[in-house]
């Protein structure tokens, strides 16, 4: 890291600012209006595709590369259980157990 | 909008509580990797915990932590965490129609939203059960600054986390979310579509972006199913 202490700071109190801005924005500019029905159905299927989005970029991508890696089959045995309707703290604990462990190897 | 009785508000809010606890459990641990990580990089331990007080978003505290840890400076650490975030600006959309109040309190309650807590406290049909996602969002803030904390004080003792296999918790995490929303066909497949825009775009754009594009499959979603 190149930053100082002071930047850190900066770098917090800005993070800290442009969330709360990000998470205010919709709430304040679009009032209590209700949304077009064609708008509500694009939200409904926003949460989805971001969050399969989230997903497959944090198991398959390290930066602007595609990468496996043991998280990749830690997630992956994860998934299974989680599809199998396994608790998700259980899911979790095995996910981190089966990446270790290949670590480890 | 339904007129919400008390009772039927500390009901939700209860419900929320329960429902958010699994995830701040896991949320603690995701919390523990950041201080770690952060104090890795050269943060101080009140460095560490204040960031996850005060941006409790796990995903751009990553994305700006992985910037700076490679040497990147405070615009582009701001920029990458604020496209991570871009995703709550379309949760904040969603959100506000549920919302009472002026524009202050509309902006305090926006505050309250983390991915779980929106996705939980959505009802299926676009609107969303607000005192549920407060109490989604409690137990997860108290575990995540928590979370920190101890990260940030004992991430000289942990060592290298990544044998510790701490960073397979964020994804499935997220997973656990996504595979709640698989609803129906279109849902399952915008989806599909939405991870594959993602993955191809990554070696082409800048961590964060892939995200942001994928969403756009949502509106093609909507428009060849009306078509």
């Amino acid at each position: 890291m190149t930053l100082t202490y002071a930047q850190v700071w900066w770098l917090i109190l800005g993070l800290a600012a442009l969330t709360a801005l990000i998470k205010a924005a919709g709430p304040v500019l679009l009032g209590g209006r209700a949304l077009p029905p064609p708008v509500t159905r694009v939200i409904v299927l926003m949460a989805p595709t971001l969050l399969s989005a989230l997903v497959v970029t944090s198991v398959l991508a390290a930066g602007r590369s595609w990468s496996v890696g043991a998280h990749t089959v830690g997630v992956a045995v994860a998934a299974l259980m989680l599809w199998r309707r396994c608790p998700l703290v259980l899911s979790v604990l095995v996910a981190v157990l089966v990446t270790a462990g290949l670590r480890a190897l | 909008m339904r007129a919400e009785g008390g009772e039927e508000q500390h009901a939700s809010f209860r419900r929320g509580l329960r429902l958010g606890l699994p995830f701040a459990a896991v949320g603690f641990f995701l919390s523990v990797s950041f201080g770690v990580l952060a104090r890795q990089a050269g943060f101080s331990v009140a460095q560490a915990s204040v960031t996850a007080m005060i941006v409790f978003a796990g995903s751009a505290q990553f994305a700006a932590l992985s910037v700076v840890t490679a040497g990147g400076g405070i615009p582009a650490a701001l920029t990458a965490g604020s496209l991570m975030n871009a995703r709550f600006l379309a949760m904040g959309i969603a959100l506000a129609p549920s919302l009472p109040g002026g524009p202050w309190r509309r902006a305090a309650q926006g505050q309250t939203v983390v991915d779980s807590s929106w996705a939980l406290a959505h009802r299926g049909d676009g609107t969303f059960d607000r005192w549920l996602l407060f109490g989604t969002t409690l137990p997860q803030y108290v575990a995540w600054t928590l979370g920190s904390v101890v990260g940030a004080v004992s991430g000289d003792l942990l060592g290298d986390t990544d044998r510790l296999g701490l960073d397979a918790i964020y994804p499935v995490f997220f997973l656990s979310l996504l595979i709640a929303e698989l609803r129906d066909r279109v849902s399952r497949r915008v989806a599909l579509a939405g991870a594959l825009v993602a993955l191809a775009l990554v070696p082409l754009a800048p961590p964060g972006i892939p995200i942001l594009a994928a969403s756009a499959v949502a509106l093609v979603g909507v428009v060849r199913r009306a078509g």
